[in-house]
């Protein structure tokens, strides 16, 4: 069987900066694989990418065994791969509905998907009228996964989504990761610590200065946790 | 005249002048928004929409409504498809970049009112308004057709704010505003979308001038004046805001009126650019701007 998503051999520069040497990684079909690593360890950059907004200058990314690699960076989407980006980068200044919508017009989805990615975050049914750049950071966070699901993506990116979230909104999220597993959704999720990702996660890549060193099962990882102490450098 | 009635006058010419003036500065204020792109060459497309108004009027012939009508139509959509060459040919191979289309749309601004001048020549030519007719007040009459450009813009302002607010098209060219690269991430065309703002912007400027030629005719320097008001209208209305554009238009269009009538015109331009000045130092983001985030 192919996988959801195969990158081999990709090279990525900002500039004449190289930040990605050869990354290879292997995403399953309906599993969560974690990429784990130091700032600066080209997570970000494998995801963008991914996303075609960085341009590979080696390598190649195929989903489902089809060639990602040099579509413009609009039809990566429409293939179905959905991003939740650093940060969030929501529209701010575009209600909740807005983005939604922005969301759902990618793959021409209409009602039935929306109403579907609103059961999984029915906060957000309450605040369609509001202006999203007003919503708290959680609320901010599970409209930028929203508007992702509004995709209906094969492949889920998510790039740190709990990053500055309070441990209540950290665990919803995490739910709403395990969800979408069950619902057979593959997922790459970049975060930095381990603990965030160890209920979450199928598999955990360990990505260092643009390569993926290793990809280990989650049991593995947590039988023996000397991998992080290794690429990560906490415990 | 009573100051009264004079006062009255003043405003009527003043909301003319604002009424074309916030069509041309919302082009400028759309491609700006949109693109990051600060369109030196914006007065130059009103001119050229002014200039083929006078030549498809004229070969026309006919009675004035019929081609003025033409004109209204014909002459946009042409100064739009100039505008997506220039966009394809031009901005595009610069790749956006902020100070490269500064450079590139001073080019820009000089071959358009050289072709002018060499095609059309260096003479002021009227075109006949589409029907003529006076509105009798109790102190003066006043040009209905003057009063209809009123109506034009506003309704034509009614429309882009519908656009912008309501469908699907203003949404995506929102988005594209806000985050071009998330954007990306969720399907948008962003360059297909600068290349259709971008004849968008230069449509408004294009129809404006359309509406103004049958009042002030037509020469290839006349794109000189709206350029400057334009940027002044979006700094102080603030970029990127369709109701600061208008507001700002109705400000600067008026003062300019009332101030160039009872005092000179010369002034009524030193005050908007100490307003410029003033907003520039106090309240960059404009009036009605957001701050950047």
């Amino acid at each position: 069987m192919t996988d959801a998503l195969t990158i081999s051999g990709l090279d990525c520069f900002y500039d004449e900066v190289q930040v990605l040497h050869g990354l290879d990684l292997s995403l399953r079909h309906g599993e969560v694989l974690c990429l784990l690593g130091r700032n600066g360890a080209g997570k970000t950059t494998t995801l963008k990418a991914i996303m075609g907004l960085m341009p590979a200058r080696q390598g190649s990314i195929k989903l489902d065994g089809m060639e990602m690699t040099g579509l413009p960076a609009h039809e990566v989407p429409k293939a179905g791969i959905a991003y939740v980006p650093q940060g969030r980068r929501l529209f701010a200044e575009m209600t909740v509905a807005e983005n939604l919508e922005i969301g759902l017009n990618t793959r021409h989805k209409g009602r039935a998907t929306r109403e579907t990615v609103l059961e999984m975050f029915p906060l957000l049914r309450e605040r369609l009228k509001q202006r999203s750049g007003t919503l708290s950071g959680g609320e901010q966070q599970m409209l930028a996964m929203a508007r992702a699901l509004c995709v209906e993506p094969k492949v889920l990116l998510l790039d740190e989504p709990t990053e500055g979230l309070m441990p209540s909104m950290i665990q919803k999220i995490r739910e709403a990761i395990s969800q979408l597993r069950q619902r057979g959704v593959s997922t790459i999720l970049v975060e930095q610590r381990v603990d965030a990702v160890l209920s979450v996660a199928d598999r955990v890549s360990f990505i260092e200065n643009g390569r993926n060193r290793e990809t280990v099962d989650i049991e593995q990882l947590r039988a023996n946790p000397s991998a992080v102490k290794r690429y990560v450098g906490v415990g | 005249m009573a100051f009264g009635p004079h006062l009255l006058l003043a405003v009527l010419e003043g909301l003319v002048t604002s009424a074309v003036l916030a069509l041309t500065a919302l082009g400028l204020s759309l491609v700006f928004g949109v693109m990051r792109v600060v369109n030196v060459a914006h007065g130059e497309l009103f001119m050229l929409g002014a200039v083929l108004a006078w030549a498809i009027a004229t070969s026309i012939g006919g009675s004035p409504a019929v081609g003025f009508m033409a004109a209204l139509v014909l002459a946009p959509l042409i100064v739009g498809a100039v505008a997506l060459a220039a966009e394809r040919l031009v901005l595009r191979k610069v790749n956006y970049d902020p100070e490269a289309t500064i450079v590139a749309t001073i080019g820009l601004l000089y071959i358009i009112q050289q072709l002018a001048l060499t095609f059309y020549g260096a003479d002021a030519r009227p075109v006949p308004p589409p029907f003529n007719m006076r509105i009798s007040l109790p102190w003066f009459g006043y040009s209905g057709y003057k009063l209809s450009i009123i109506a034009a813009s506003a309704l034509l302002l009614v429309v882009s704010w519908l656009v912008m607010t309501k469908t699907k098209a203003g949404l995506i060219m929102r988005a594209t505003q806000y985050d071009r690269e998330t954007a990306q991430a969720f399907g948008i065309p962003v360059d297909r979308v600068y290349a259709g703002v971008f004849a968008l912007g230069a449509m408004l400027a294009a129809i404006a001038a359309v509406l103004i030629v049958p009042i002030s005719q037509a020469h290839y320097l006349m794109g000189q004046d709206p350029l400057l008001l334009s940027f002044i209208v979006v700094i102080i209305g603030g970029l990127g805001s369709l109701r600061g554009t208008v507001v700002a238009a109705v400000l600067i269009g008026v003062s300019d009126g009332v101030i160039s009538m009872f005092f000179s015109p010369t002034l009524a331009k030193m005050i908007a650019t100490l307003l410029v000045a003033m907003v520039l130092v106090f309240r960059p983001q404009g009036l009605f701007g957001r701050a950047v985030r």
